[in-house]
């Protein structure tokens, strides 16, 4: 590599461009998107699972761990107020991303599954008792399942689930109905990782507060594919990943309204959140550094702020109409192979098809797909309870970024007739 | 097909997983278990009437993939007859094969069995054409298993 340019961190946030974007040119911005698999180029549609990093990402890590790479927040050193300031404005650029009111609003965690955990104990274990109830709905990912059992197994609490019909909707009357005076929490997706459902958000939510119940929204597979405005949306919480919206692994992000948190008691004990400490008596610090104990993914905040800035470039309101182009016709042309059968066929879905064949196991087709270079996920997806609705053991799932193209669903069309050929 | 996917699924292998052999329940069964892939969700549970030391009769049920029914189709007729001692021994060549680690077990007791010699080239395969071995080995172990065995 020979040039490494610094990250752009203040360009405004685009995202009403209407033009479309030059695919090919988006491309050529992810090295890996060149690399052969069994001789075969790669086509990759695993992207529910992981995305593929674009270079702006990449020269981020490097750039940082070249030039700016100290601790934040202690040094008077050059380094460490470069660093401080990398990491500050990346928060900035999340909080422009997600269009939420303020940089205390936002949280750096691992990712989802920790933002998740952190509101289940620093919030659900404060104002969850016994007898109460959380609801979620029946498509949620594991993820968005399991800290809300173990919430509801400490406290003698109730976990509610809202029903999905076979198309993968939500029922909202029945959601509406599950709303209660014991209902403490209501944690439901934006967007199905096995489905692709896109959930009716809004009602969700204002139905929600309508009896005064918070909302925590599971954003990982939404942010990636869809604009997102928290304070639009007027949710509580929000939590994504940013590994599933081109940034690396490690990195996420929690929003939470200020009042809520400030609210809120520490998720973890250490450095970083506290003002001061003896061994009387310790004093958190102030927002968001009160849930940021130790020392973070420095590099991946940082990374993650360049790959928001990357596809806020490119505009989002562009990326969710190419993207559901490119739903509806993968949608239209693996419906259509003989012996298959679409698993969520929801009226709004984004990112991911899944389906299973006739006679052949989505494990063996995953195989046969592989040796043609095309990367997809099979099995359970982390949604069993979605899985066991349609009664069936797994499905195979074709997931989708801003850099597919209709080619890569051909190329899938002909790996399924292939497969189907095999095994027919 | 590529010569690595016709190795993998080779006509024997195709052939057991659409009709696969001793896919029921004996009734005389006396051991059994079930056994689970977490990461694909395959699952299999393998019956056992056993006579003494002897697998007198065998069967198994359950859903998954080619490679998995295929595996538990033909370990049932291989099995058939053997003492548990030869079982598990079976398995450990069964497993040396699929994990490459043992080229000559084709030519050794496995016979048939030795299609899945092609497995070693795919290692995100292992676990399925282990998966009916693993459930023998537990319901060998116990007459009735509370908990399912696991591949992980």
């Amino acid at each position: 590599m020979t040039a490494v340019t610094q990250p752009v961190l203040h360009q405004p946030l685009s995202g009403k461009e209407t033009s479309p974007l030059d695919i090919e040119k988006i491309r050529a911005d992810f090295p890996i998107l060149a690399e052969r698999i069994h001789g075969k180029p790669l086509v990759y549609l695993d992207n529910a699972a992981t995305s593929q990093k674009p270079r702006a990402v990449i020269d981020a890590i490097v750039h940082y761990y070249e030039h700016l790479n100290a601790n934040i927040h202690r040094g008077v050193h050059t380094l460490s107020v470069r660093a401080t300031e990398a990491h500050d404005a990346a928060r900035e650029t999340v909080r422009r991303f997600l269009s939420a009111a303020d940089t205390r609003e936002i949280i750096f965690v691992r990712g989802a599954t920790e933002a998740i955990n952190l509101v289940a104990q620093a919030y659900g274990r404060t104002h969850v008792t016994a007898g109460d109830e959380i609801l979620i709905t029946a498509m949620e990912h594991h993820s968005n399942i399991v800290p809300w059992q173990m919430l509801c197994e400490e406290k003698g609490a109730r976990l509610r689930v809202a029903p999905i019909d076979d198309r993968g909707e939500l029922i909202l009357d029945e959601f509406a109905n599950l709303i209660g005076p014991r209902t403490k929490l209501v944690a439901v997706t934006q967007v199905s990782n096995a489905l692709g459902t896109i959930t009716p958000l809004r009602e969700m939510i204002e139905l929600a507060h309508r009896q005064g119940v918070p909302v925590l929204v599971d954003g990982a597979q939404a942010v990636p594919h869809l604009p997102v405005d928290v304070q639009a949306l007027g949710c509580d919480f929000y939590a994504f990943s940013g590994h599933k919206v081109y940034a690396p692994t490690g990195i996420g992000v929690l929003y939470g309204k200020r009042a809520l948190l400030e609210a809120m008691p520490p998720y973890q004990g250490g450095g970083d959140m506290i003002s001061s400490v003896t061994f009387a008596k310790t004093t958190y610090n102030d927002l968001p550094f009160k849930f940021e104990a130790g020392t973070p993914d420095i590099a991946g905040a940082i990374a993650l702020g360049a790959a928001l800035e990357y596809i806020s470039g490119l505009g989002m309101d562009r990326i969710a109409a190419y993207e559901h182009d490119l739903l509806t016709y993968a949608t239209e042309n693996v419906g259509a192979l003989p012996g298959v059968r679409l698993i969520g066929t929801a009226s709004q879905r984004a990112g991911a098809l899944s389906f299973v064949m006739d006679g052949v196991h989505p494990h063996d087709l995953g195989t046969i797909l592989d040796r043609e270079g095309i990367a997809i996920r099979t099995g359970h997806h982390c949604a069993q309870p979605v899985m066991d609705r349609f009664k069936i053991p797994a499905t195979a799932r074709a997931s989708f970024a801003v850099y597919n193209t209709r080619e890569d669903v051909d190329a899938l069309v002909k790996g399924v007739r292939k497969a189907h050929e095999v095994f027919a | 097909m590529t010569a690595e996917l016709g190795e993998l699924y080779q006509e024997v292998i195709l052939e057991h997983s659409k009709a696969p052999r001793n896919f029921r329940r004996p009734t005389s069964a006396n051991h059994e278990a079930e056994g689970y892939n977490p990461l694909c969700g395959d699952r299999c549970t393998v019956y056992i009437d056993m006579d003494g030391d002897k697998i007198n009769e065998i069967g198994f049920q359950g859903s998954g993939c080619a490679i998995s029914r295929a595996s538990a189709s033909m370990m049932t007729q291989m099995v058939k007859g053997k003492t548990k001692a030869e079982a598990v021994k079976l398995f450990e060549q069964f497993h040396n094969l699929v994990t490459g680690k043992d080229e000559a077990a084709r030519a050794a007791d496995l016979g048939k069995m030795a299609v899945f010699g092609g497995v070693s080239k795919f290692p995100a395969r292992v676990k399925c054409a282990t998966l009916a071995w693993h459930t023998l080995q537990s319901a060998l172990e116990d007459e009735k298993k509370q908990e399912p065995v696991s591949t992980e």
